[in-house]
């Protein structure tokens, strides 16, 4: 327990994973481990994205992080270089620690490969990812959106979404459903 | 020859009998409001609101909820409608029985209120006819009175089909 969590009386969350994980990883990964940094204490590291399935299963099987606790996207429109990012969190139970693993993309139509074979919480996660940010998961076994609609056009949360653009009228005697009636 | 308002509000304008059947009606109907409320969001608390003891819509003689549409008259969207949730508003007022009215109860209904966003459908009028708009976010008791009192007088003057 932290002197913090003695003092307010919170329940003990766990820590961060410590540097020595990131140096392990660091021997492995070598060049795939592109920056680490450390923020009050947790540990966040950043790879590029060839390396993530294996890294994944290597913190899975061999460092003991069994959870994905989750899974989102970022747009740094304008602000990176690497438009979008995948920030992944990942939680070891019986050590009860935690580490922040992001993947930054590039381009217009950015993918990773799926960790639902690792993990089934990747299922939605992903799906949502897709959905809100149009970030691609290669191999999902169920690509579809997982919030929105299918007749909705474009990814509301990617910051170049106009606000205040009209979605189509959903439901019976909407445009769209004569549309696919037509099909 | 054009009629004043006076003589169609003495029932000169048409045969006697049809306009006094017509206020007849009209009489009944806005007496005996069955509301189906349409509750989605935060408004939903000033409708109870309203419909319970302290302001109390049944002096109005729209006391009793009916949770089918097949039963009531008056639908009462209460709250933000989204798109996912149009289809379902749109379906239940296909089911309401003649005759029917609708009220846009709330910023939300009327416009999208606060959510000028991709998920809020921006006014239920865009799928649905709205006889009655009540402002507000939320609208304060009295104007839902104030409301009704409008739907009422709505009711009294319209033509009634039979
Ligand atoms: S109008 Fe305001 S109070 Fe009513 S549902 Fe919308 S946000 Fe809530």
């Amino acid at each position: 327990m932290s002197a913090s969590s003695e003092n307010t009386g919170f329940r003990d969350t766990g820590s961060w994973a410590g540097p020595e994980l990131v140096q392990a990883l660091r021997e492995r990964f070598g060049e795939g481990l592109r920056a680490q940094s450390e923020a009050f204490g947790e540990q966040e590291i950043t790879i590029r994205r060839e390396i993530l399935p294996a890294l994944a299963r290597c913190l899975r099987d061999e460092h003991g992080f069994e959870m994905l606790l989750d899974l989102c996207g970022v747009d740094h429109l304008g602000q990176r270089e690497e438009r979008f990012e995948v920030v992944y969190h990942f939680y070891g139970l019986a050590a009860n620690r935690r580490l922040r693993v992001c993947v930054p993309l590039s381009g217009d139509q950015p993918e990773l490969p799926t960790l639902c074979g690792l993990w089934k919480a990747a299922d939605w996660y992903e799906r949502e990812a897709w959905d809100l940010y149009g970030i691609r998961f290669a191999g999902h076994p169920d690509p579809r959106r997982l919030l929105l609609y299918d007749a909705f056009v474009g990814h509301p949360l990617r910051k170049d979404y106009k606000m205040k653009a009209r979605q189509p009228l959903i439901g019976p005697g909407s445009r769209h459903e004569e549309d696919a009636s037509h099909v | 020859m054009e009629m004043s308002p006076l003589q169609h509000e003495m029932g000169l304008a048409e045969p006697f009998v049809t306009t006094k059947l017509d206020k007849v009606l009209g009489w009944g109907r806005k007496y005996s409001i069955f509301n189906y409320p349409f509750v989605t969001a935060c408004c939903g608390m000033e409708y109870m609101s309203a419909a319970c003891s302290r302001y109390d819509m049944d002096r109005f003689g729209a006391g009793l909820p009916r949770f089918s549409p097949r039963q009531s008259d008056v639908l009462l969207v209460v709250g933000t409608i989204t798109h996912k949730m149009a289809p379902v508003l749109k379906q239940v007022y296909d089911q309401m029985c003649e005759p029917k009215w609708v009220v846009a109860f709330g910023a939300c209904t009327i416009s999208g209120g606060p959510y000028n966003n991709y998920a809020v459908l921006q006014g239920i009028d865009q799928i649905i006819p709205v006889d009655i708009y009540i402002p507000g976010c939320p609208p304060h008791p009295e104007i839902v009175m104030d409301g009704l009192i409008k739907l009422q007088a709505k009711i009294q003057h319209q033509k009634h089909e039979v």
